[in-house]
């Protein structure tokens, strides 16, 4: 069987999968932020001593390690506007839904980071008369976050590639758009070859700026 | 009578049933070195860390210049520290680790200047200047840019040391300052707290190396099951110990010589 490759109305439609590529940025670029956000939050209350504060932050992020991930595209976007009788944008249900997602797994990074630096660190800023906030601000986050960087950067790609299931709910990210260019060529090989490429080159960019990033960030060993 | 700069008063800390100080009621003077000796594992390190509130007590009270540092709470003589207290302990007594805990994401220029910035909230132009002095003193006038993973364990003690004088404290704590440090770099470092020493500093100093005790110290406690067994002058407790016990534990030291 020989196949023949036509990528013609891929081309001609190119301007509706760069639409889909920038909505596809954006929505990773707002979830991996606000997802920093939900994750500090979380790895701050299972660090804390305080049972009361760190069993519902375990409780939340075993949770969201135990699902799949489309469940929580679908219960923002269907299940959350009956309970709270408001409807959501399917931009900003998959936002809560990646937010929160990798919220929980940032969190554990985030704790991992914080828990491998030294005893002798913390005693070494307490010394100087820190108190436990500046130690954290000064000493212990700069130092963690040159460990969590790798692992960081390895969830990011997760939930960037997890973006993808927000086209279910009828956002217009690469995902969907393609199936857009799809349903008017008729050329599903091109198209899905195209965007698999375009999700590789988004990627591997993201890969080579962030190598940089942590080789300034780790200069000083 | 003057009030003596640190009393520590019926000093008791267990680590859950290990009971490690009994009771113990010491007081320094201003000026005063106080070398502190003892077996492994008789609470040394504990004792010195509860000066400056690393290990909390489990009763009992230490008090700076008569203060006694934070409030009874319940029976038993526990008490309760709050944290703005003991920080403002530590910017007083300053310590100086075995390991030296130097901050290994910051040069030692920075690593000096920490406490003064954060802590003392001073300016970044005043705190390099005072920081600029500190490592002057140690010897490290040509090392400011250089990250302490890249310096010799005798340097880096010696950063760290600067980086506590920088906060200029009350009374400077050394807990076996030398004891992670290769044979050849050890001199540099006691150089270094000599010259502390005539510069007539309130220090209390763990050691093993009873040679450097014996010159360094205004007076030499012998710790042994969690009591000072014997407290004197160097010469008193290092020369002609009058405990059974003290003398055993100096005769293990067979290449001791003064
Ligand atoms: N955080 C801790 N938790 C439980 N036990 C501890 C702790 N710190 C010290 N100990 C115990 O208390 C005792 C005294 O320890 P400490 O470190 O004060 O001894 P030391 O005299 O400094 O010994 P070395 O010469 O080995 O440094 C030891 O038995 C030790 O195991
Ligand atoms: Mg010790």
């Amino acid at each position: 069987m020989s196949y023949q490759w036509d990528f013609s109305g891929v081309w001609s439609r190119w301007d509706i999968l760069a639409v889909g590529l920038l909505n596809t940025i954006k929505i990773a670029a707002v979830s991996i932020v606000l997802g920093i956000v939900v994750g500090l939050v979380l790895a701050f209350l299972k660090l804390s001593p305080k049972k009361y504060l760190s069993a519902p932050a375990t409780a939340f992020i075993e949770f969201y390690r135990n699902t799949p991930p489309i469940i929580h595209f679908f219960w923002f976007y269907y299940a959350l506007p009956v309970l709270a009788n408001i409807s959501l944008d399917p931009f900003v249900a998959a936002v809560l839904a990646l937010s929160t997602q990798s919220g929980a797994f940032y969190a554990e990074v985030f704790r991992g980071g914080i828990v491998s630096i030294e005893k002798g660190q913390w005693e070494g800023g307490r010394s100087l008369g820190m108190r436990h906030s500046q130690l954290m601000r000064r000493i212990i986050l700069p130092q963690a976050m040159t460990r969590m960087f790798a692992p960081f950067v390895e969830r990011s790609f997760e939930l960037t590639k997890t973006t993808a299931l927000a086209s279910t709910l009828a956002y217009a990210d690469l995902l969907y758009q393609a199936m857009r260019v799809n349903s008017e060529t008729f050329r599903p090989l091109e198209v899905y070859t195209t965007i698999a490429l375009m999700y590789v080159v988004l990627l591997v960019t993201a890969s080579t700026l962030s190598r940089i990033a942590e080789a300034r960030l780790t200069a000083y060993r | 009578m003057n009030e003596p700069i640190l009393r520590v008063t019926e000093l008791n800390k267990k680590f859950g049933e290990h009971h490690v100080l009994k009771g113990i009621d010491f007081s320094v003077e201003q000026g005063e070195r106080v070398a502190i000796i003892g077996g492994s594992g008789s609470g040394k390190s504990t004792f010195l860390r509860c000066l400056n509130f690393m290990e909390m007590p489990s009763s009992g009270t230490v008090s700076l210049d008569g203060k006694e540092i934070g409030k009874p709470a319940g029976k038993n003589g526990e008490r309760r520290y709050p944290e703005s207290e003991l920080c403002l302990v530590r910017e007083r007594v300053g310590m100086v680790f075995q390991q030296f805990n130097l901050f290994p994401h910051m040069t030692v220029l920075e690593n000096a200047m920490e406490g003064l910035l954060t802590v003392k909230g001073m300016k970044k132009e005043a705190a390099r200047d005072l920081a600029v002095k500190e490592l002057d003193k140690v010897g490290l006038a040509d090392k400011h840019d250089a990250y302490p993973g890249r310096l010799s364990g005798g340097q880096q003690q010696r950063v760290a040391i600067a980086r506590s004088l920088a906060m200029e404290p009350e009374i400077l704590l050394f807990d076996e300052p030398t004891s992670s440090l290769d044979p050849e770099l050890v001199g540099e470092v006691l150089v270094v707290i000599r010259k502390l020493a005539e510069e007539g500093r309130t220090m209390l100093l763990v050691t093993h190396e009873l040679g450097f005790a014996y010159h360094f110290a205004t007076k030499v406690i012998f710790l042994a099951d969690g009591v000072f067994h014997e407290v004197g002058t160097p010469a008193e407790v290092l020369k002609n110990p009058k405990q059974e016990r003290t003398r055993a534990f100096l005769n293990r030291f067979t290449e001791f010589a003064f």
